[in-house]
């Protein structure tokens, strides 16, 4: 048996191995590892830094209201944004699925939402969504032609009323007549989008067509590891399509599925870039998120606030984490189990 | 026979018909914003005088300019030098990082992919917590080791950390997992050492997790708000992210244009590099 000298591939490899660590591991170490460290020891620390105060801070932080409020909707952004961010990914990736591979000029639509820089769409975002926007007029058109038609909104009997018309039994006629009166009362929408209560939903919609895209690779990437012999053998004993994506599909990209769930979860953070150019620094409460307070306490040097509820964060991502894991796990076991 | 080809037939052609409607979702905005780019001024304030934050005036929005004009294009790229200071701005705190992320993380990525040494397992799981990170959780920190290091206020505040950003070392590592190790030890059969390996086989291999990796760096810096914001109080050196959402109040004539100019080298890095991208991204979602 030859001993192991340090000129085996094992112990050459060990020595390059730092070589080629080195410099990443020396900056990362610079640039996140002390500052990581650094802000640990903050959280114990009191506001000038000097005497360690336990857990006071975390007690002060988790009852601050702007931190519940912010904690809160960045919970809510996530529990709602990630998995329809995952779902319309999905059914897009569906969609656009070819297995020859090549590109095709959809496939490149739907992905340039992601490399268009957030700064850039900011002003078509407004054209939209502004008090007297493209999305304003819209709706005023629609609901202009639903009183027309004497069909829906303020204008059916309840509007024919109002405008103090007599609803006869010929639906046409009443049309004409609700229609007229209609025409002089027509609702104009003028709702402020992204500065109301429906900012919310606002910032979610537009989140999901930037980030879209980017899911999809990952969706693509999985469904092309599916062999295409399981669809044939499928084919032939009789599997429509429902069937084979019940039984083939969904089944073959749920590991896929878990990388999309992290990968969505941590660019979720990002829409902080989105809100805050469309709505500023101080937004409406229903998208005020942890960025935005972070970001506020960082202008009231706030540091010991920032720390601790930076580990609160960290905490929170490291429970989430191990959930998965566990919930991983449980899978697996249980379909060792089955078979 | 024929109701089964009906049956196909409408199917295909209603997938078209969905990827066609939600293509129109992505192409509509952009076509308005580069409808924008040659309309003169008073046309734009006629047009939007509201999303230029002008005042309340009804949103005429059209996918074609009524008095065509390259007079945006012409005052933003000819008569606009501070546009181009924080276009250069972009530049400097964009490509350098870059660089730095290829020069400084292909290596890594490599060291965790191919070689085994004690403390990897634990060493790559804190890379990805790293890179698992918001910003904010280590906003106050870098602002400080930054300042200690004097580097407030400058290119290189936002350069050097984007340089050991651990995503692209991230992406990389798992593109070059995916090389053969037949390929590696044909290598050192032919005498090659780690180094050379590395650098005429590995690299070469691992293309499309580099390009992924350089692809995604990109987009990342160039649109990078929270640290500029946070580490450049002088605005002369505010890139493009920061300048553009005040220069509608600047000058509102060459707002769209800029949103162009901006959105250019991010869309053609892409579509240059399409094909690697799906690879690279493939590479990192795939378990073995």
């Amino acid at each position: 048996m030859r001993k192991a000298k340090s000129s085996d591939i094992a112990g050459r490899q060990r020595r390059a191995a730092w070589f080629f660590l080195a410099p990443s591991l020396a900056g990362v170490a610079l640039f996140t590892g002390i500052p990581f460290a650094d802000v640990v020891r903050r959280s114990f620390l009191d506001p000038l830094g000097r005497e360690p105060v336990g857990l006071a801070n975390y007690a002060a932080v988790w009852s601050n209201t702007a931190f519940r409020l912010a904690f809160a909707n960045t919970a809510r952004f996530l529990a709602v944004c990630v998995p329809l961010l995952m779902l319309v990914s999905l059914v897009l990736a569906l969609l656009v699925f070819n297995r020859d591979g090549k590109g095709s000029f959809y496939k490149t639509s739907l992905v340039l939402p992601m490399v268009i820089p957030v700064a850039a769409m900011v002003l078509v975002w407004k054209i939209v969504l502004c008090p007297d926007g493209v999305l304003n007029q819209a709706l005023t058109m629609l609901d202009g032609w639903l009183g027309r038609i004497g069909a829906g909104g303020a204008y059916g009997a309840a509007g024919a009323a109002a405008a103090g018309i007599e609803p006869t039994g010929n639906l046409a006629a009443t049309a004409v007549t609700v229609g007229n009166a209609a025409a002089q009362v027509t609702q104009k929408w003028d709702t402020d989008w992204v500065n109301g209560p429906t900012a919310f939903p606002v910032l979610v919609v537009t989140y999901i067509w930037k980030n879209a895209g980017y899911d999809l690779l990952i969706w693509t990437a999985g469904l092309a590891s599916i062999s295409e012999s399981l669809y044939d053998a499928a084919r032939v004993d009789g599997a429509g399509f429902w069937q084979r994506l019940r039984y083939i599909t969904l089944p073959g990209i749920a590991g896929t599925g878990g990388l999309v769930l992290i990968l969505s979860v941590v660019n979720s953070f990002r829409v902080y870039r989105e809100a805050y150019l469309l709505a500023g620094s101080y937004p409406d409460t229903s998208i005020y998120m942890a960025p935005h307070l972070f970001s506020h306490w960082f202008l009231t040097l706030d540091v010991q606030n920032m720390c601790t509820a930076a580990m609160l964060l960290v905490g929170a991502s490291l429970l989430l984490a191990l959930a998965l894991a566990a919930v991983r796990l449980l899978a697996a076991g249980l379909r060792r189990l089955r078979s | 026979m024929a109701v089964f080809r009906l049956r196909h037939f409408r199917a295909a052609h209603l997938r078209t018909l969905c990827l066609a409607v939600l293509s129109l979702l992505v192409w509509l905005p952009i076509l308005l914003m580069l409808a924008a780019c040659l309309m003169p001024e008073d046309e734009l304030l006629w047009r939007y005088l509201e999303p230029l934050g002008g005042g309340r005036d009804r949103v005429r929005a059209a996918l074609l300019p009524a008095y065509p004009s390259a007079e945006p294009l012409i005052e933003l790229l000819f008569r606009s030098p501070g546009f181009f200071v924080m276009f250069w701005n972009s530049c400097i705190q964009t490509l350098p990082a870059l660089a730095g992320q290829l020069l400084i993380g292909a290596p890594a990525a490599w060291a965790f992919a191919r070689f085994s040494f004690p403390g990897k397992k634990a060493l790559f799981f804190f890379y990805i917590l790293l890179m698992v990170l918001p910003f904010q959780v280590t906003q106050v920190s870098n602002y400080l080791v930054l300042d200690r290091l004097k580097l407030l206020d400058t290119h290189l505040a936002l350069i050097l950390p984007g340089i050991w950003s651990t995503f692209p070392v991230f992406i990389m590592t798992k593109s070059f997992e995916t090389i053969p190790t037949a390929l590696l030890e044909a290598a050192y059969l032919d005498g090659a050492g780690e180094w050379k390996t590395f650098f005429y086989v590995g690299m070469p291999s691992g293309y499309p997790g580099i390009v992924t990796a350089m692809l995604l760096g990109f987009i990342d810096l160039w649109n990078a708000l929270e640290q500029p914001v946070a580490y450049l109080k002088n605005v002369a050196l505010w890139p493009l992210s920061l300048y553009l959402p005040n220069i509608a109040q600047d000058k509102a004539s060459v707002a769209f244009a800029a949103c162009l100019v901006m959105m250019a080298p991010p869309v053609l890095f892409y579509l240059n590099g399409q094909s690697e991208l799906e690879q690279g991204i493939a590479a990192s979602g795939v378990k073995e």
